[in-house]
């Protein structure tokens, strides 16, 4: 479902040589490692934000090297989320959606329907700025899944979460696999977050190269 | 032990790095409140009245109202998108760009004024600007009021470039990449995403080019020459009345400017103070 071969990515004085990944359709694999060993980068990589100097990327069987991300169909949350701050919660859900020119009552339902799972009906018309942490982090989520994006692509989504949210948003996180059953790649320094929601985890080792 | 001797207080004051500060600083915010004073004790609520009710003054009231914000439009037009591409994008020259659009700050402002005037009236074989604005639109540009208009964009337009620069810098391009996964070509999350966020630089690089507008004199007089209810703005006018002596209309002129600089510079501040530039 996400296959990397071979690739090879340059960034400035950074550079990864010859990576491969396969991660299985439906399948939630956890990527671990150092910081600055490139985890964010391969993330980057896969939702097409950087370019592949060699090798190809595939997701569902094609090959997207060359897509452009918007192409792509990949449901990415970023570290920081990026919730866009001009945007209420609700205008953050359709997005995605509004892109694709949705009707108006698809939209409403689709809406209803990432926050029924999500647990955010009663945050739809906020504004970002007064939402909590575990509160952005399932907004950032459903915005992502809105398009129901057959990768789901996580980067250390809940290092600023204190140890109670943490916990309430590994429930969150099963709960959209369950009723989604999304291919997820999600990264992570911490070793209780990969046990608690892996079925594979992976590891990048000093030379770039993944294990697991 | 007595350990009283050994542990005294050394008072430790602040009060002279205060008065250090205050005294330097205070000599230049002087300066200023006592130029300003002097403009105005030295003229008259009659003498404004008689210059503001001149024809050819209102004529380059009207002009300068006209033509700074017409200037500050087009800066922020081309402001806009540059600052965005100086700000987001790593190409070969960027250096080059950058250099040139801070050209027109540092450049002695009659040099630029005499740049425009030679860019018009090069010949290159027998063709010239000037000439084929003139012949061929019908639109004759030196010594006219487009020129006005030029003159005064050519400065303020560096000005709201290096404005929009530093919001655009301001604004994480994360958003932009999220929006990009989302399904938007770069071109709509410029519109959708970075834009947006970036109204407050978009108001104060406008501002900033009125109120840069509204000071230019040099490259005016060179390039749209200072004829009166023609390419008269009120820069202008306080040259052409201290020239022929009437120092009273020069003042309430430069009242005039004074009041509406203080305006701009206070809508600066207003909206500026969401700006951390």
């Amino acid at each position: 479902m996400i296959e990397l071969r071979q690739v090879s990515i340059r960034l400035g004085q950074f550079s990864l040589q010859n990576l491969s990944l396969r991660i299985e359709a439906g399948e939630y694999a956890v990527l671990m490692g150092k910081t600055g060993q490139g985890k964010t980068t391969i993330l980057e990589t896969i939702c097409g934000l950087r370019p592949v100097a060699s090798g190809s990327v595939w997701l569902r069987g094609t090959d997207i090297t060359h897509w452009s991300p918007a192409d792509r169909q990949v449901g990415y949350v970023p570290q920081d989320l990026a919730l866009f701050p001009t945007l209420r919660v609700r205008q953050q859900l359709e997005f995605a959606l509004r892109l694709r020119n949705w009707a108006k009552p698809a939209m409403d339902e689709r809406v209803a329907e990432l926050s029924n799972v999500l647990g955010i009906g009663h945050l739809l018309d906020r504004r970002i700025q007064g939402l909590s942490g575990g509160e952005s982090q399932r907004v950032a989520l459903g915005r992502a899944l809105a398009i129901r994006p057959a990768v789901l692509l996580l980067d250390e989504p809940l290092s600023a979460l204190d140890q109670a949210t943490r916990q309430e948003m590994h429930d969150w996180l099963r709960k959209v696999r369950q009723t989604t059953g999304v291919t997820t790649l999600h990264v992570t320094h911490n070793a209780e977050e990969a046990d608690a929601l892996a079925d594979r985890r992976l590891m990048i080792d000093n030379s770039g190269a993944i294990l697991g | 032990m007595d350990t009283s001797t050994q542990f005294r207080r050394h008072k430790h004051s602040d009060v002279p790095f205060f008065v250090f500060l205050g005294s330097l600083s205070g000599c230049f915010v002087l300066l200023i409140v006592l130029l300003l004073a002097a403009d105005i004790l030295f003229t008259s609520p009659a003498a404004f009245r008689d210059a503001l009710s001149k024809p050819e003054i209102q004529a380059a009231l009207r002009l300068t109202l006209l033509s700074c914000t017409a200037s500050a439009i087009l800066s922020l037009w081309v402001a806009t998108p540059l600052g965005y591409v100086l700000a987001r994008f790593k190409f070969p020259g960027r250096w080059i760009i950058d250099t040139l659009v801070d050209i027109p700050i540092v450049l002695p402002p009659l040099v630029l004024g005499l740049s425009l005037l030679i860019l018009f009236h090069l010949k290159i074989g027998e063709w010239q600007l000037e000439a084929w604005l003139r012949d061929r639109l019908g639109f004759p540009v030196t010594y006219r009021w487009p020129a006005v208009i030029l003159a005064q964009f050519s400065v303020a337009c560096a000005f709201a470039v290096r404005t929009m620069r530093v919001t655009f810098d301001q604004i994480n391009p994360r958003y932009e990449d999220v929006a990009r996964t989302l399904g938007c070509t770069r071109g709509q999350a410029f519109w959708q995403i970075a834009l947006p966020q970036a109204w407050r630089g978009m108001i104060t690089a406008a501002t900033l080019a009125w109120a840069r507008s509204l000071g230019e004199f040099g490259p005016i007089l060179v390039f749209a020459g200072a004829t009166r209810m023609r390419t008269e703005v009120l820069s202008t006018s306080v040259f052409l009345e201290l020239s022929v002596g009437q120092l009273d209309a020069a003042v309430a002129v430069s009242l005039m400017m004074v009041v509406m600089a203080v305006l701009v510079l206070l809508l600066l501040r207003f909206v500026g103070s969401g700006l951390q530039a």
